[in-house]
């Protein structure tokens, strides 16, 4: 059985996970699915984890990968953390706005920015 | 199959669920796109649009049958962009799908394909019984 390459990364900054995608358009379901899965396991083996998920270079995303984003949000939430986004480029956020997501999630120009108050000091 | 009539390119094709005939066909209707010269606010909301109804065919349509395809059809022209897209599935009552963005909505994880359609085509229609979606895109008029 062969593993697929992992579609984020993963790195801690000052105990915030921060995560980036390695795809630009984030579309088809089976990608979606690996995300949803990566996200889960980093999550549910952090304890009130604070997690920035920074959307730098992505060009395309389609409902399932908001669909993942608001599982990933309640799972977070339900363990004690923290969600922020950033660096979301116009057109996609347009996409938030329209299905009104921009009021679920904390969303951030620059990743420096979400950054502020959410590491440890 | 495609094809060039008079002032339109006009097509269709039958696939299945599989990501590289999505992202191929989605290729070849951007190249067509392009070469009309839509803008790239309309190749985003087209490509999204087709993304979410080819999906929902899929999904909601077909049921993940693997033995049913979803079939596209095409028409552009310099100033309008028509699609069919067509499931193997029996149809459904497009309205009856709950808001996804009333507040107690928001965080069901799914539901948002086609308002997103709605909003991103000038037009978009489901023919009973609904298993037939009609979309098309205008370009804005230049003054």
């Amino acid at each position: 059985m062969t593993t697929a390459p992992s579609r984020i990364r993963v790195v801690d900054v000052n105990g915030v996970m921060r995560v980036e995608f390695t795809d630009r358009d984030i579309l088809d379901e089976p990608s979606i699915r690996q995300i949803g899965a990566e996200l889960t396991r980093a999550i549910e083996a952090a304890n009130a984890p604070r997690v920035l998920i920074c959307f730098q270079g992505v060009e395309h995303l389609s409902s399932a990968a908001l669909g993942a984003l608001i599982t990933v949000n309640s799972l977070i939430k339900k363990r004690g953390g923290q969600l922020r986004l950033s660096n979301i480029k116009p057109s996609i956020y347009e996409v938030f706005v329209i299905t009104k997501l921009h009021k679920l999630f904390q969303v951030f120009d620059t990743a420096e920015q979400a950054m502020q108050g959410f590491g440890r000091a | 199959m495609s094809s060039t009539t008079g002032d339109s390119d006009h097509g269709s094709a039958s696939i299945a669920e599989d990501n590289r005939q999505i992202e191929a066909l989605q290729q070849r209707i951007d190249q067509l796109l392009a070469a009309r010269q839509f803008g790239d606010a309309a190749r985003f909301g087209i490509r999204l649009s087709l993304e979410e109804a080819i999906v929902n065919g899929f999904h909601h349509g077909n049921q993940r049958d693997p033995s049913k395809p979803v079939e596209v059809r095409w028409n552009i022209s310099a100033d309008v962009a028509e699609f069919h897209v067509i499931d193997q599935g029996e149809g459904f009552d497009p309205d009856a799908v709950p808001d996804p963005t009333l507040d107690e909505n928001l965080e069901i994880p799914s539901g948002r394909g086609i308002m997103l359609i709605r909003t991103y085509m000038s037009e978009a229609a489901y023919h009973a019984p609904g298993n037939h979606l009609e979309m098309c895109y205008r370009k804005p008029a230049t003054r």
